[in-house]
């Protein structure tokens, strides 16, 4: 393979490694493959996604039940169940539960279980700094959420504008919760994202050039991009904010010279791309499971690609369209209203491109292409509403209305949310080794679809009509009850169809207990990488690390064409497929120390807000924490190799060498053609 | 240039561990390439720093009635003396190439030696940043005197966090190489940070103490 072997060596590789077995001289290092610290101090990349995707569906719930109470407040005219107070501190642990801890995060789920294996590599390129991602974000969200029994929650909307933030109007600790928690996760978002994009730059199996990636990499690829420029935006925001509410400086205090605006603009600035880091996870989704239920390949990948790149370089040219109200010039709204339109273009392109992948396909509507032809449809939807703000004289009408609700619900629960549904019901064979449902499913994709439509729809009635958001009452006669009533009725609907999908997911495995049934590797008939290795996913992940001709590698092994053009079988599918039964395969070992780094931020965080003296434990961890990391080896040279502790050296069988970081040394193995396939697994 | 840092450290890689090559699809291996990529999203920490600064560096004095000292800042500038320290900063950074320089040639004392003269050198400007800061509160004008202030500190302090990072850095690596030998790499990668650091002064310095 020229391709592999003619890839340069690293710039200066000088020096060697000696590696220190025991580093704090105290702790052995963590071996556990099974049970609770298996998982606690695992650098898998599996296992912290699917700990990811727990946790966030746990704040679903969360943020559900709040959404729930908000709906129940609304219900009627002049409803006493939550004071004003209460009202405002529910829809903003509402808005910032959904966008931080439930949108983020599953797409952050997705990205890291599904990218190594798309692009056919054993881990992320820094194992450990994956684990403490994941820790970082979800005790900042715990720190967070803690707001509920110190206090109150934030109570400023979750953009959160001054003088509102400000402690005169807002003298709970709820916004310090806020600004210190938000601070929290996006460490954690930094450290994933400066670590997922680099997977995808330097991980690749041999021939994987860019214009090969599965879309969902891609689109990946983009959101880990867009997170790369936009946290640090909002870093200074949240920044300036505490300083202005705990250490008494006055960014946004206009009586002292400060300026509301800049807060405005810092937060839409990673506000905006915000949106596009929600939605394109969710486009990737439906990019890859489209294809495969059509049986066809995407049509016009490199306009699905392009298109991806060109929203990620608008996104940030279109901020201000949230500010159209605020008065900031005709000029600027001019510009905004203009580059808003245009961003329309790139996403119409992917409905376009979608809907010719389905057409003349040949369709199997599984739960999964439900949930993705949901997407194209309520997408849509939400995306003619999003362009009709584009009309800055309309949206200084629709600014602050239920219209504005109604639409971004529209791209984020129907864009976002039923495309993360989506790929859950397309891998989870693949995660756990069992089906979910169909049947059960499809009554969780109907109940959803129709109770977002009655929950969602008629707040574009209700906009229209003057239906203010973040109101916490309305009173008999303005002409707001019946659809408020309706949507009440719709959000219960959407809850019901949420007990459904956990009926699903708990009497799926206790089916699979009692009967297992493995689906094998490739139960969808399937197009890329992942689909080539057997469910669940073992721990190496490749067997070999595959060498990629072709997009879509997986299904031109199965498929080829004959004289006319037709579609023919190749091969069968398990003769392509790997076995999983490698051994000697070099992984990183697991760690303790993401977790002890990770465990002294949130004290750090109660410091800040209480009192100083408590961050000093907190510190004091983190110190550990670092100290300790970097004075180990990212994989334990005591370790076994492999997922079954094989000796290494004598007894592996030669189809396993090739996956075998020491068989580089192994005269044999290097005549072989496909010895460049050799990978080490990742450091770091 | 890339091309004769290759040739000069195949010949390195053939005599010491013709065994261990890491592979990556870039070329570039993934410390490194980590490194540029927070070091893109470190300009948009100190971009975002830097216009809140812009924004407010005029206002006291400027408009009428606000609450807060009435003090400019640039009124308590020592431009002699932040040039000085500016300096020694900017000289941190050749220490800091030439460390780079030993190492790839193998020269462990030397590599430790300008490791931790671009240490020192980091230090003393540290240093004279707390000096000036204690001047700044001496005459008055403290963290929460005025929004001008505050955005001074706040851009200030930050660069401050930034090189205090790089000398525990640059000390620890000198330290670890005392035990065990360290990759060309990792000093290189560290450099790499150093000099982001250093170049964000001289943006710093020329918008916050040289433009009227």
């Amino acid at each position: 393979m020229a391709i592999t072997t003619e890839r340069p060596p690293l710039e200066l590789t000088t020096g060697e490694d000696v590696q220190e077995t025991n580093p704090m001289g105290v702790f052995a290092r963590p071996t556990q493959n099974t049970g609770w610290r298996s998982w606690l101090f695992t650098v898998d990349h599996k296992k912290i996604g699917i700990m990811y995707g727990a946790a966030s569906f746990l704040f679903l719930l969360v943020g559900g039940g709040e959404a729930l109470l908000i709906r129940l407040q609304l219900s009627v005219p002049g409803n006493k169940l939550l004071s004003a107070d209460l009202y405002n501190q529910v829809f903003t642990m509402h808005g910032v539960t959904m966008v931080f801890l439930v949108v983020m995060p599953m797409a952050a789920a997705f990205a890291n279980y599904l990218l190594p294996l798309q692009i056919g590599a054993r881990d992320v390129s820094f194992p450990r700094m994956n684990a403490l991602s994941l820790w970082v974000w979800l005790l900042g969200a715990l720190f967070f959420n803690s707001s509920w029994l110190l206090g109150g929650g934030a109570n400023g909307g979750w953009f959160n504008y001054a003088p509102n933030s400000g402690v005169v109007f807002s003298p709970s600790h709820g916004i310090d919760f806020y600004a210190v928690g938000l601070l929290i996760m996006g460490i954690a978002s930094t450290v994933s994202a400066v670590n997922l994009t680099v997977t995808i730059l330097n991980m690749r199996a041999p021939g994987m050039t860019l214009m090969k990636m599965p879309v969902f990499t891609w689109m990946t690829f983009v959101v880990q991009v867009l997170l790369v420029f936009a946290l640090p935006v909002i870093t200074v925001a949240l920044v300036l904010l505490m300083f202005d509410r705990l250490f008494g400086a006055s960014f946004f205090d206009a009586s002292k010279g400060g300026d509301p605006f800049l807060w405005e603009h810092l937060f839409w600035i990673f506000g905006h791309p915000e949106v596009y880091i929600m939605i394109l996870p969710s486009f990737g989704i439906v990019s890859e499971v489209i294809p495969v239920f059509s049986r066809k390949p995407i049509f016009g990948y490199p306009f699905m690609v392009g298109s991806g790149i060109a929203i990620g370089f608008m996104g940030w040219g279109v901020w201000a369209h949230h500010m159209f109200a605020s008065g900031m010039g005709p000029i600027s709204v001019l510009a905004f209203s203009l580059s808003t339109m245009f961003i329309a273009v790139p996403t119409g392109v992917k409905i376009l491109n979608w809907l010719a992948t389905m057409y003349g396909g040949r369709l199997k509507f599984t739960v999964a292409m439900l949930f993705s032809v949901g997407v194209v449809g309520m997408f849509t939807i939400g995306g003619l509403s999003g362009v009709s703000h584009a009309f800055a004289p309309a949206d200084t009408q629709q600014t602050d209305t239920y219209y504005i609700v109604a639409h971004f619900h529209y791209v984020l629960f129907g864009g976002a949310l039923l495309g993360l549904f989506a790929g859950m019901y397309f891998w989870w064979p693949k995660a756990f080794g069992h089906m979910l449902s169909e049947s059960i499913g499809k009554w969780h994709f109907w109940l959803m679809l129709v109770g977002f439509n009655l929950t969602f729809g008629p707040m574009h009635i209700l906009g229209l009509q003057g239906m203010m958001r973040r109101t916490y009452t309305y009173t008999e006669g303005q002409g707001f009850n019946v659809w408020n009533l309706v949507a009440t009725i719709g959000s219960f609907v959407i809850a019901l169809s949420l007990l459904v999908f956990m009926y699903n997911v708990a009497s799926s495995y206790r089916k699979h207990k009692k009967n297992p049934v493995n689906p094998g590797p490739d139960p969808w008939d399937a197009r890329s990488l992942e689909w080539m290795i057997p469910s669940p996913t073992p721990e190496h992940n490749f067997d070999e690390i595959p060498v990629v001709e072709e997009l879509d590698e997986f299904w031109h092994r199965k498929y080829g064409h004959d004289e006319e053009g037709r579609l023919v079988r190749i091969a069968a599918t398990e003769d392509v497929c790997q076995k999983g039964d490698a051994t000697d395969v070099h992984l990183p070992s697991p760690s303790y120390w993401p977790l002890v780094l990770a465990s002294g931020m949130p004290l750090v965080g109660y410091g800040l807000i209480f009192n100083l003296w408590w961050a000093v434990p907190g510190a004091l961890l983190m110190v550990a924490g670092i100290f300790g990391w970097v004075m180990e080896p990212s994989t334990d040279p005591d370790a076994g190799h492999g997922h079954d502790d094989h000796g290494h050296g004598d007894d592996h069988d030669p189809s396993a060498a090739l996956a075998d970081g020491d068989a580089v040394s192994n005269d044999a193995a290097k005549a072989d053609e496909s010895e460049a396939v050799t990978e080490e697994a990742p450091v770091g | 240039m890339a091309e004769t840092l290759d040739l000069a450290h195949e010949d390195v890689m053939d005599v010491e561990f013709p065994d261990d090559i890491h592979y990556s699809s870039t070329g570039i291996s993934n410390e490194k390439l980590g490194m540029w990529v927070f070091l893109a999203s470190d300009c948009l920490l100190f971009g975002g720093l830097i216009s809140t600064y812009l924004l407010y560096r005029n206002r006291p004095g400027s408009i009428p009635g606000l609450a807060g000292s009435p003090v400019k800042l640039s009124s308590l500038f020592d431009i002699p003396f932040t040039s000085m320290t500016s300096f020694i900063l900017l000289m941190s950074s050749l220490t800091m190439v030439l460390a780079v320089n030993s190492i790839i040639r193998g020269d462990m004392p030397r590599t430790r030696l300008w490791l931790v003269s671009t240490a020192g050198l980091g230090a003393l400007f540290l240093g004279g940043q707390v000096y000036e800061f204690t001047a700044f509160v001496k005459e008055g004008l403290g963290f929460t005197s005025n929004v001008s202030s505050s955005a001074f500190f706040t851009l200030t302090g930050f660069h401050g966090v930034h090189v205090a990072g790089g000398v525990i850095m640059l000390l620890a690596l000198a330290a670890i190489s005392a035990r065990r030998k360290v990759q060309a790499e990792v000093v290189e990668v560290v450099g790499l940070y150093w000099h982001f650091v250093d170049i964000v002064w001289v943006l710093i310095f020329t918008i916050v103490y040289l433009i009227p």
